[in-house]
């Protein structure tokens, strides 16, 4: 990487803005999950914004069960040389010493994840101590608004990863989107109530029923599997769209790769979908989210 | 300054906002303010229904994969090189330049702008950064420039004016605004910060007063 002429004390690396920034730039593309260099190289040609570097995608960590952890540094290294596109990478919730390692080895952008094995029963990292950004995944706004007190740039629905269930992801949007909308409907007094009832600081949910959005970009992951499931997403409100194991443990990855950057793309145009949902091949197979124990859920993960 | 750019019949000009990728929003809110209509571009029929364009910021790989993909690479360079007027911003500056490192293998751009662009010059996004970056052209005050693994202007022609560099101690610094005749491009992202200035100044730009 080519040094620069310009980290001089007037410049300033890892502000808030620099951090959001990042993460609205991410907009209106698709971000994959990719457990080796040859996946990485497939998702960059496909058109993916970014790629999220794993040692197991989540349908494997489910089926593997044990404790998921942050992958080894060689293999994030094997990534970050791999592709020109930028790397992001997971630790567990609450596990700063991951996160400190992952900034420390240049990745773009840190996820927060419930995927893998919670580190901490209570507390979240504390972001803003990072100059690399964070995404969070959140299943409501209260959870959404405490993320962003805390650091996050970036906010993504949960779903229920590694399922190739798009219901959770939905469920999760909607009820984002909803509750925003009902922020703006109230009045001053009200906004306090509310904050308490969010368990969010009174000044983002004071923000949010302002703007009418959240104030950092709002992402879609979780069960995403078919062109369609992406466009849904974006008509529910995600910005961009994360692909876990959608696209690796489908027939055709490199196709259907591309087929899920199209709709994301042209999230308004049924014609375009049903072009780019013909012939894809096998989809992943999926899990009915009936069948899975509470202990096997990833989206209550996260306080 | 080359000033090839002919003023427009129509009072209230069409500016589309390129749209494969990238902060797309944040640029029809900067311009919404401003008495211009605005457009989403994503295909070249759209192109064809615009007076200028903006070339937001995102991943310029992306970008120009997706401008080859979707048939509007050649129907941009036609456009660009008929002297539609454009601004880019990190992104779209690489997609302006003439000639590009540190792009990956067969990365196409618009081109129009005769400057050679470093992409990611400043390094990744642990190193993105702010600072005050005086502006040719739109006042004294300095802009508050947010770079974003921003590339910078390694080089320019004789035809490119520059309109700002980034402060600092070495050399003269770097090359991070530039503007040839009714192309500009900046390496940072005005659209992030609310200061409407250069967005003001493409707008002259278009309607034929600057």
């Amino acid at each position: 990487m080519a040094t620069n002429a310009s980290n001089t004390a007037d410049n300033a690396v890892g502000t808030q803005r620099v951090k959001r920034g990042m993460a609205e730039q991410l907009k209106n593309g698709v971000i994959m999950d990719v457990v080796t260099p040859e996946q990485a190289k497939i998702a960059e040609d496909a058109g993916a914004v970014a790629v999220m570097a794993l040692e197991r995608v989540p349908a494997d960590i489910r089926k593997d069960g044990g404790v998921a952890r942050m992958s080894d540094p060689d293999m994030i290294d094997g990534i970050v040389e791999a592709v020109s596109i930028p790397v992001m990478a997971k630790v567990r919730i609450g596990h700063l010493v991951e996160a400190q390692v992952l900034e420390h080895l240049g990745v773009d952008f840190i996820d927060e994840s419930e995927v893998l094995t919670p580190a901490d029963e209570a507390h979240h990292i504390d972001k803003w101590a990072f100059t690399v950004p964070f995404v969070c995944g959140a299943t409501n706004l209260g959870e959404a608004l405490r993320r962003i007190a805390e650091g996050a740039a970036m906010i993504r629905s949960k779903g229920e990863a590694g399922t190739g269930n798009v219901v959770e992801a939905t469920r999760h949007m909607r009820s984002i989107r909803a509750e925003i909308r009902r922020l703006g409907t109230l009045d001053e007094a009200e906004l306090f109530g509310a904050a308490k009832e969010l368990r969010a600081p009174y000044e983002i949910v004071k923000e949010v029923a302002t703007l009418g959005k959240l104030p950092v970009p709002l992402f879609s992951a979780g069960g995403v599997a078919t062109p369609a499931d992406a466009a849904l997403m974006r008509q529910l409100g995600a910005e961009s769209v994360f692909v876990g194991s959608g696209i690796f443990k489908s027939g055709d990855p490199a196709k259907r790769a591309d087929a899920i950057v199209q709709a994301t793309l042209h999230y308004e145009d049924p014609g375009v979908i049903a072009r780019v949902s013909r012939g894809l091949g096998e989809a992943m197979v999926g899990i009915n989210l009936d069948d899975l124990k509470d202990s096997e859920r990833y989206a209550g993960r996260g306080w | 300054m080359n000033r090839r750019v002919r003023p427009f019949l129509t009072a209230r000009p069409t500016i589309g906002v390129l749209a494969l990728q990238g902060d797309v929003a944040e640029h029809l809110h900067v311009l919404e303010q401003m008495d211009v209509r605005t457009a989403k571009v994503l295909g070249p029929d759209q192109l064809d229904t615009v007076d200028a364009l903006v070339i937001p910021g995102g991943e310029s790989t992306t970008m120009s994969k997706l401008a080859v993909r979707y048939g509007l690479l050649e129907p941009l360079r036609k456009r660009v090189g008929a002297g539609m007027p454009a601004y880019g911003t990190c992104a779209g500056m690489i997609m302006l330049a003439d000639r590009l490192l540190g792009g990956i293998d067969g990365q196409e751009t618009i081109g129009g702008i005769d400057m050679t662009v470093r992409r990611n010059a400043f390094g990744r996004q642990t190193e993105s950064f702010e600072a005050a970056v005086p502006v040719e052209g739109v006042g004294e005050e300095p802009f508050d420039a947010v770079f974003i693994r921003a590339p910078w202007v390694e080089s320019v022609g004789p035809e490119v004016t520059v309109l700002g560099r980034v402060p600092g101690p070495d050399e003269a610094g770097r090359i991070v605004a530039v503007r040839q005749g009714g192309l500009m491009a900046t390496s940072f992202h005005p659209e992030l910060t609310g200061d409407a200035r250069i967005h003001r100044l493409f707008v002259d730009i278009v309607k034929g007063h600057a």
